[in-house]
């Protein structure tokens, strides 16, 4: 007990004492006028396009991994359990791993298609016209990364709980399953909204090298 | 203690136990198997039903003619084995939590065996009488104590007991009264600090369990008041007596710790709804259920409702519960099918 206070206090001590200086150094900039160099337009633009693409396929595909590992551990562990009393339950209950496992395979699809819409370019060589392309590619992949990402992590999340349930009460009474199954059909369906805004947001991307003219 | 508790992290350490613990639930008689019970004529005719349960063929090996004592230690010997299996496959919290349900049969064990060697019983005797989930070390010095003092210093305070004793020491002598008194100030101390450590897990186990213990809690103090009409427990000391953790804290234990009869007791328990329809219907006409038949429908009820939710600790102390009224369910049915007196045979408590 006195251990977790000390640990508590220790961490309020250090955040406030961050806030403290983040308002210190903000009012120092307000106050001197200075405030233009605060720019976020300026440091959302200075990013490489490569990196908001290639941050954007890294989020898609490992979001959707932690949604499906959630929901295989969540799921798995109650079928492992359950089935120590009812062994019949095993066979049908992978329908939910299998489910969880799709939203996986959302997530690695939608990255590999990103991905091969990048190519490096000279950035001293390239056009404007070119230039202008590769930055609306950079973001509309990240945008993309990261819906498909989110919204497969909480599917997968979603999935799992339900198979959990799915697996105990299939346990207690073999009529309950299918019932159940058409839950995991509407859970399982909200990633695949997540894979369809995602390409709409990515189809027209590219980062490519433009000849100059 | 945030960590394995939310629903999401819940099944890393504790889903496979769920699973299990569901699995043994599903096996708990249901109405049809008590019919099936009522029905029989022999003990040898309710090992056949049993058989074809969830209990198999526990009562096999047993040589002799079989009697209610022998099924009784058998089914015990059932639940504590699949206690067990949970209690070593368990982590932390759920450890410390199924620790907590240990306790209670740890305080029945030191006041057996303080009673039984009050009553010149050999230790031996007494310790095979012990309930195996409350087992600690040390069991047998017993028999050399003879002041709650002592007793603290020699065999408790190794025990995970020690924190519920410290109220105690400042009795004097270990005769009949006292040990009761220590009984139920053990008792009032772990269920209260049981009901703290369910609330700092927080969460749904702190629903489910904080709602189960408030009841016990209540009906300890009610069972206390009305036992202690007529004898010579001043109202003093039986105000200390009553567990803090309920729906009548505090007002409706003050006023118990008024009354002088049962009557009083009831008008108390009219200003709680759930208690008030208890009282209702029980009575000692021939027609009517017992209130202690009453009480242990309702805990039965609330036990029941703990399996609705998923993802907390209340499954496995409400399985052992369940248990544990299966157990005297049945043995209520051998008695009657035993001494071949089967008027009240149907007074078992039905659970599913």
């Amino acid at each position: 007990m006195g251990s977790e206070n000390i640990i508590s206090i220790h961490s309020q001590v250090i955040s406030s004492i961050v806030i403290f200086l983040l308002v210190l150094t903000g009012l120092f900039f307000l106050l001197s006028d200075q405030g233009y160099r605060f720019d976020v337009g300026w440091l959302l633009l200075a990013i490489p396009p490569h990196a908001w693409a290639f941050v954007g396929v890294g989020l898609s595909i490992s979001l959707s991994v932690v949604g499906a590992a959630t929901g295989i551990y969540i799921t798995g562990t109650s079928i492992i359990g359950g089935a120590v009393k009812a062994p019949r339950i095993k066979t049908k209950n992978l329908i939910s791993i299998i489910f969880c496992e799709a939203v996986a395979i959302y997530g690695i699809i939608m990255s590999i298609v990103t991905a091969n819409m990048v190519e490096d370019y000279d950035p001293l060589t390239v056009s404007a016209k070119q230039m202008r392309q590769n930055v609306f590619g950079g973001f509309s992949i990240f945008g993309a990364g990261l819906t498909v990402g989110l919204s497969n992590l909480f599917c997968g999340v979603c999935v799992g709980v339900v198979g959990s349930g799915a697996a105990l009460s299939d346990a207690a009474n073999p009529a309950l399953f299918v019932k159940i199954l058409i839950i995991e059909i509407f859970a399982s369906a909200i990633g695949l909204f997540g894979v369809i805004v995602g390409i709409l947001q990515s189809s027209n991307a590219s980062i490519a090298p433009g000849a100059s003219t | 203690m945030g960590g394995g508790m939310s629903g999401p992290s819940f099944n890393i350490d504790n889903g496979y136990l769920e699973g299990l613990i569901r699995g043994f639930k599903n096996g708990i008689l249901t109405r049809n198997d008590y019919l099936n019970l009522v029905q029989c004529e022999t003990l040898e005719d309710l090992k056949v039903h049993l058989q074809s349960t969830d209990y198999g063929s526990f009562l096999a090996n047993e040589p002799g003619p079989l009697s209610v004592s022998v099924i009784d230690d058998k089914l015990r010997n059932k639940l504590v084995l699949e206690f067990q299996h949970i209690r070593n496959q368990s982590v932390e919290p759920l450890s410390t939590f199924l620790d907590y349900i240990t306790y209670s049969y740890m305080i029945d064990n030191i006041v057996l065996l303080i009673t039984g060697t009050l009553h010149q019983r050999s230790i031996s005797e007494l310790a095979a009488k012990c309930h195996p989930l409350g087992i600690f070390e040390q069991m047998e010095a017993i028999g050399a104590v003879s002041t709650p003092a002592e007793l603290y210093n020699t065999i408790i305070v190794d025990t995970p007991l020690a924190p519920f004793f410290l109220d105690c020491i400042f009795v004097q002598d270990l005769d009949e009264m006292n040990i009761e008194i220590i009984r139920n100030t053990l008792y009032k101390n772990y269920l209260e600090e049981f009901h703290n450590f369910c609330q700092q897990i927080g969460g749904i186990t702190a629903d489910v369990m904080c709602e189960i213990l408030a009841f016990e809690a209540d009906r300890r103090a009610i069972i206390i008041t009305i036992n202690s009409f007529g004898t010579e427990l001043t109202k003093d000391d039986r105000s200390k007596l009553y567990p803090c953790c309920g729906k009548l804290h505090p007002e409706g234990l003050s006023a118990l710790a008024r009354s002088d009869d049962y009557d009083q007791v009831r008008a108390v328990a009219d200003y709680y709804a759930e208690y008030k329809v208890l009282f209702e219907g029980a009575g000692n006409n021939p027609g009517d259920k017992t209130l202690e038949d009453k009480l242990f429908e309702h805990e039965v009820k609330l036990n029941v409702f703990s399996f609705l939710q998923q993802f907390h600790f209340g499954v496995f102390y409400s399985f052992i519960k369940l248990k544990e009224q299966e157990i005297r369910n049945i043995i209520w049915i051998s008695e009657c099918v035993a001494q071949r007196h089967r008027t009240k045979i149907d007074n078992y408590i039905p659970i599913f």
